[in-house]
């Protein structure tokens, strides 16, 4: 069996969505970033103590027209570039709140 | 910070009718006495903690991403982290004004596990003599410099602002090599601001068209001259239908009392948040629409002259100079330093005949 993985968005950013999409900006050097709708459900939904699978076949599967094979592998990517910016947390245990982390950016 | 994306960022909020960034003054009471500020520091009523975190939570809701939180002196409020901390739960991006007397290493380590983007820090002088004397606190340059060092060895963005006047003008290259040694950001900023109550007495401050002309003619700070000081094209259609500056548009001000105004330049009062929802106000406010209505196309004097493409124009200045829809005489002064242009607004104070009442002393 495949191990669970978590995702969290790190505390050292900044995000609103507008308009459909998330502006998020990282505050240790101020880069900026957009992510588009899908990939918004995602960062809202990255708590920490969801897994990323069940965020995508809840939340990405059930509203868009996706087969959830490409949906996950799309997920994995995304995270894994957020993480690659500094700007997500991706373990494969959940991920304790810290702090400023609590609150959904809507 | 990515200009295109950011750029896009603000189309998009114009479009949406966002507000976008929000300062928040937070008091008004402050710990230097600096000659040129435009404020009254006694509390006239300041928000009470509940009440800004409801303010805090509506901008949230409004999609405000951008909180600079400002006064005044931010950390005399005791509630100042709780407010920080309260923001960043909400996912802002936090800038901070501060004159950073009150930041020592534990503070600064606060700020920085906070993640704020960046902390703003009054300088006036790289000259202890000159810096106190403005801020009329001894000692204030070197508490301002020791908190700027914590700062940046906590890894935070520090930008120094330095406000040229009269009594600091010839220091402001000392101020930059400063903020060189300390690794950090510095701007410069000619701008006096009238007191809030309209008093323009402290504008005797500001530098003289002179020493203007040399800053905007000096190649240090000026890295594209030619582009900036150059002859400026007359503004086109399209410049005349675009708006002043975001003031109102994608922007706005709370004072510590809940007046919400377009900047904290422009104090037309268009509601208070302790009266009404800071979203009815930006939206329905029949003040934030009549400042929202204004195109360069309306304002007198600007429509018609060569710099209206291209001036700095404050609304808010010219709001103080008594029309909104007027010059802002600090901003055709420079207009006038970077190209040696008169404005249509100077052209007609130059040529205007003498009073006919005059008194000699």
């Amino acid at each position: 069996m495949t191990e669970k993985r978590y995702v969290a968005r790190d505390t050292h950013v900044a995000s609103r969505l507008m308009g459909g999409e998330m502006m998020i900006m990282s505050t240790r050097d101020s880069t900026l970033f957009t992510l588009n709708g899908v990939a918004s459900v995602i960062w809202e939904a990255a708590d920490g103590k969801t897994p990323l699978d069940e965020i995508v076949s809840e939340q990405i599967c059930k509203e868009y027209d996706v087969a959830p094979e490409q949906a996950m592998m799309d997920a994995e990517t995304l995270v894994e570039q957020l993480a690659g910016h500094g700007i997500m947390i991706v373990s494969d245990q959940q991920i304790a709140p810290r702090e400023n982390s609590e609150v959904n950016p809507k | 910070m990515q200009t295109g994306l950011m750029h896009e960022m603000g189309v998009r909020a114009l479009r949406l009718g966002i507000p976008m960034a929000v300062q928040l003054d937070i008091t008004y009471r402050c710990n230097e006495r600096c000659v040129h500020c435009y404020l009254d520091h006694d509390d006239h009523g300041e928000m009470t903690t509940s009440e800004i975190e409801g303010l805090i939570d509506q901008m949230a809701d409004a999609g405000v991403f951008f909180l600079t939180i400002s006064g005044g002196e931010i950390l005399l409020r005791k509630d100042f982290f709780h407010i920080l901390e309260y923001a960043r739960k909400k996912s802002f991006c936090v800038k901070l004004k501060t004159n950073a007397l009150l930041i020592g290493e534990k503070e600064a380590e606060r700020i920085r596990s906070l993640a704020v983007e960046s902390v703003q820090v009054s300088i006036y002088s790289h000259r202890a003599e000159v810096h106190d004397a403005i801020t009329k606190v001894p000692g204030s340059l070197e508490r301002s410099i020791n908190a700027i060092r914590f700062l940046r060895e906590h890894g935070l963005h520090v930008i120094i602002a330095n406000v040229l006047m009269v009594q600091n003008f010839g220091d402001y290259p000392g101020v930059r090599a400063l903020a060189a040694e300390l690794g950090v950001q510095c701007t410069i900023d000619p701008t006096i601001t009238p007191m809030m109550d309209g008093n323009r007495a402290i504008l005797n401050m500001g530098i003289d068209r002179k020493s203007l002309a040399e800053v905007f003619q000096d190649t240090a700070l000026v890295a594209e001259m030619p582009e900036l000081c150059g002859v400026p094209l007359t503004p086109d259609e399209e410049v005349l239908d675009s708006t002043p500056c975001s003031a109102g548009h994608t922007a706005c001000y709370v004072s510590p009392y809940g007046d919400v105004y377009p900047c904290v330049q422009f104090p037309y009062a268009t509601g208070n948040v302790r009266k009404e929802k800071f979203l009815d106000i930006w939206n329905y406010s029949p003040q934030m629409n009549e400042v929202r209505s204004i195109t360069i196309r309306d304002l007198t004097n600007c429509s018609v002259c060569v710099h209206g493409g291209s001036c700095t124009r404050c609304p808010g200045l010219a709001f103080m100079e008594g029309n909104m829809r007027g010059p802002s005489t600090a901003d055709c002064e420079k207009s006038f330093a970077r190209t040696g242009i008169p404005s249509e607004n100077l052209k007609r104070k130059m040529s205007s005949p003498p009073s006919l009442v005059q008194i000699s002393f």
